[in-house]
């Protein structure tokens, strides 16, 4: 979920929504004159609530402007991820990754501590995505910002989404590719339920892990349709503990109900698990 | 630090609070504080407000805030933007500051 970084009542209370990540923005949310406002008050939001299993992202600027003292004011408080804007090259990953490692030497934190993600807005940056999703260790995801996009390809968005179906195949190709997390873009109208649940069923039959959301009366709808179904819950369950008896006897070759389950049904079976567990529709003891 | 300027950081926002800080004729701290919870915290912010003051090393300056419920982590943080202003200064020293709270 995306936090304006100046907002200090939003800062204290977005753990309470159910996000799994939230997304403090210092660049676009954050007048040219408050940058060092949010700056400094995200700093002391990071270092003083406990934001427990949320993850915490940051959205810094771009090194030609604050980014530099953005980095080093969300590392010295312990922000998970750093969020680039405005992706364009592998080069762009390179040199913030490098700011990363100066600021956590200088503040004896371990190298490789702060993870990285990158927001693709550009048809420079989609096509540049493949090399983009390798060009650190640190990174963990990258995300597509369809609003920049969109104007940059001189379209705009449609209900259908059509528009953005080559930027979303080929960034989630590339996260893919690169082992990494794919998020898709935000949808803008908040007023506008049932379409925003229309885009979460597509980029979740895409592939996508998650969606960008920018209001908390999103967050339901994201998690509703990412959590499995009963019956995905109890097909995975069967496929682990079939795994878990050929390992017990030894055997090579894994059967449920007669049909060979094999690696892939595996993989899915064990990501319909995660859901689940993150969804808190089961518990760690059931599996 | 030395105040050279009027400068002016943070929001009247609930939940948040707004420094206005300016030079002070007098050698002291002088603190104007307006506060939603006047009652139950008025002499807690203004302590929040010395300790800070004094930290960042300002013995001159005079500190006028308006306050809507701000935590304390908001407040440091609009005082320390407020002062950094007001002392046109962009030398953010991290570690020193980090240090007041360890």
């Amino acid at each position: 979920m995306f936090v304006p970084g100046m907002n200090a009542a939003m800062l204290r209370d977005a753990p309470l929504y159910g996000a799994d990540s939230i997304m403090f923005d210092l660049e676009d949310a954050v007048s040219l004159k408050e940058k060092d406002a949010a700056r400094i008050l995200v700093h002391f939001a990071l270092r003083t609530f406990d934001y427990g299993d949320v993850e915490t992202v940051v959205r810094i600027n771009g090194l030609d402007s604050t980014g530099c003292q953005d980095i080093e004011a969300m590392v010295t408080a312990g922000v998970n991820v750093i969020r680039l804007p405005k992706t364009e090259t592998a080069q762009d990953i390179i040199d913030v990754d490098k700011v990363i490692t100066e600021m956590e030497k200088k503040h004896d934190i371990p190298v490789g501590t702060t993870r990285m993600m990158a927001a693709i807005e550009s048809a420079e940056g989609v096509l540049n995505a493949r090399e983009i999703a390798k060009a650190s260790d640190r990174l963990i995801g990258i995300a597509l910002g369809a609003e920049d996009y969109v104007t940059n390809m001189k379209t705009k968005r449609y209900p259908d989404g059509q528009e953005l179906f080559f930027a979303r195949s080929y960034i989630l190709h590339a996260a893919r590719a690169a082992g990494i997390a794919a998020i898709d873009t935000v949808f803008s109208d908040v007023n506008d339920m049932e379409g925003f649940a229309r885009e979460v069923e597509l980029i979740k039959q895409l592939g996508f892990d998650g969606k960008s959301v920018i209001n908390p009366r999103q967050i339901p709808v994201v998690n509703k349709i990412y959590a499995p179904t009963e019956k995905e819950i109890n097909h995975a369950k069967d496929v682990i503990r079939a795994i878990r008896e050929a390992e017990a006897k030894s055997s090579g070759v894994i059967s449920l109900n007669g049909k060979m389950v094999d690696k892939p049904i595996v993989e899915r079976a064990e990501r319909v698990i995660a859901l689940a567990l993150a969804a808190n529709l089961i518990s760690k003891e059931e599996i | 630090m030395e105040i050279k300027n009027v400068a002016v950081a943070g929001t009247t926002e609930s939940s948040d609070i707004m420094f206005i800080i300016s030079q002070n004729e007098n050698p002291n701290v002088e603190i104007d504080l307006q506060s939603a919870v006047e009652k139950q915290y008025g002499d807690h912010i203004r302590q929040l407000i010395k300790d800070t003051v004094q930290q960042l090393g300002v013995k001159q300056v005079k500190i006028k805030a308006i306050d809507k419920g701000a935590l304390d982590c908001t407040i440091k943080a609009r005082l320390i933007t407020a002062i950094f202003r007001a002392a046109e200064d962009n030398n953010f020293d991290w570690k020193v500051i980090d240090s007041w709270n360890a």
